[in-house]
């Protein structure tokens, strides 16, 4: 089956006005709250990866009909799924019928403040040069991928410029694939607006990413 | 509105399924799900980021480290972890004016600004800011002159994006807590600019 991603939507056109609420209320309903950190708690048993979770966010069919805390409720029912911990019929049973699978880990109450400030830092050591540098012409690649990749469509096939050298950072592309963290140098790259929309692209408006090198070739 | 009640409940139901079932199997701690929450709810958000930008008004070197290496620079407060864990800041100047955006999901740098709204992670914002900056920032209100550079900046990788400001005029005399004050979530987006005093 061909990988598709619903949530690829930058530039696309169709979705209306932006709707600005003011700073204060966190959470709309309390289950978006128990989603929010079901979602943390579960990533702890450390039996997916953030970019598992994206994939399996992006992947979702209805994911442009679904509110962003359903998108994250859905997308972990399918993981949990997926990785054998729970089935389906148990989730709308309400009911375990199945003995637990062993996780990595269970996470208690006293280690969220210590899991939350130890975060996931994805950058590693560099153990090649990086192959561009800031000021270089570069060109995205132009195959969509058919798999979870970060090139977001719009800026596929693009001529931009190298503005930063980020370091070398886990691959997302690989890492949601289970195929390890394969680090990979990653750079901003920036782009001129009527690289990206032609004609209608308004001076003095740019762009800019951040392209892991396999996303890039010289230009 | 009947409708929209028992959707709700639909949702409801699904989630206190999910949690029953996890924690049946021992794979939570409903607990933890209780300081997680209070944890975004009421200690993570963005005042946080606004006292890093107040300080970067008032104490020069400090600036100097956040443009630097603005994840160290944010450490000294005490803002640190999960989705922060690579920062960096973007300043605001006259005829340069910095917005950042996530197209393809929802990144944020939660340690300084909490968890996202909701227009940040909506389809209009995700799909238009990139194309049509201007339009998307006068729906929040904000219009920069025609000479004023806009950069978007599209979160794609792991690296987290705060934008600083400009500091409104009139404020020199201002404390630091009254700086932070005027620090919007919003204008640290990108999506709004520093209150000016007496503005609420």
């Amino acid at each position: 089956m061909p990988y598709v991603s619903h949530a690829d939507i930058g530039g696309r056109r169709g979705f209306g006005a932006v709707v600005p609420e003011p700073e204060g209320a966190v959470f709309h309903a309390t289950w978006e709250a128990r989603v929010l950190a079901l979602t943390i708690a579960l990533g702890a048993t450390g039996r997916w990866n953030l970019d598992m979770s994206r994939s399996a966010r992006e992947t979702l069919p209805d994911y442009l009909d679904l509110t962003y805390y359903e998108i994250w409720l859905h997308g972990l029912e399918k993981l949990l799924i997926e990785k054998g911990l729970v089935t389906s019929d148990e989730l709308s049973a309400g009911c375990a019928r199945l003995a637990p699978v062993p996780v990595d880990r269970v996470l208690k109450a006293d280690q969220v403040a210590a899991l939350l400030a130890k975060g996931a830092p994805t950058e590693r050591a560099s153990v090649t040069p990086a192959r561009f540098k800031p000021g270089q012409r570069v060109r995205t690649r132009r195959t969509p991928a058919e798999h979870h990749t970060r090139l977001p469509g719009y800026v596929r096939g693009k001529r931009g410029v190298v503005e930063r050298v980020l370091g070398t950072h886990v691959f997302a592309d690989s890492h949601a694939q289970g195929a390890g963290e394969d680090p990979q140098w990653l750079y901003t790259v920036v782009f001129d607006a009527a690289e990206l929309w032609g004609s209608e692209a308004k001076p003095g408006h740019s762009v800019s990413f951040d392209a892991w090198e396999p996303y890039l070739e010289a230009a | 509105m009947e409708e929209e009640h028992s959707e709700l409940s639909n949702v409801e139901r699904r989630v206190r399924a999910l949690e029953t079932v996890m924690t049946q199997k021992g794979y939570i701690d409903p607990a933890a799900l209780d300081v997680l929450i209070d944890t975004y709810q009421t200690k993570v958000g963005p005042r946080n980021g606004a006292r890093v930008v107040a300080r970067a008004w008032v104490d020069p070197a400090f600036r100097e480290r956040l443009l630097r290496d603005a994840t160290a620079a944010i450490a000294e407060l005490g803002y640190s972890g999960r989705q922060g864990e690579h920062m960096i800041a973007v300043a605001n100047a006259p005829g340069r004016h910095n917005v950042v955006v996530c197209t393809l999901c929802s990144c944020y740098p939660w340690p300084v600004l909490g968890l996202p709204p909701v227009w940040y992670k909506s389809a209009p914002y995700r799909s238009r800011m990139v194309r049509d900056p201007r339009g998307v920032l006068a729906e929040f209100g904000v219009t920069l002159p025609a000479s004023t550079e806009i950069r978007v900046w599209d979160s794609t990788a792991e690296v987290r994006y705060l934008v600083i400001p400009e500091r409104p005029t009139g404020t020199e005399g201002l404390s630091e807590e009254a700086l932070a004050a005027l620090v919007t979530r919003d204008s640290m987006i990108g999506t709004g600019l520093a209150r000016a005093v007496g503005e609420t």
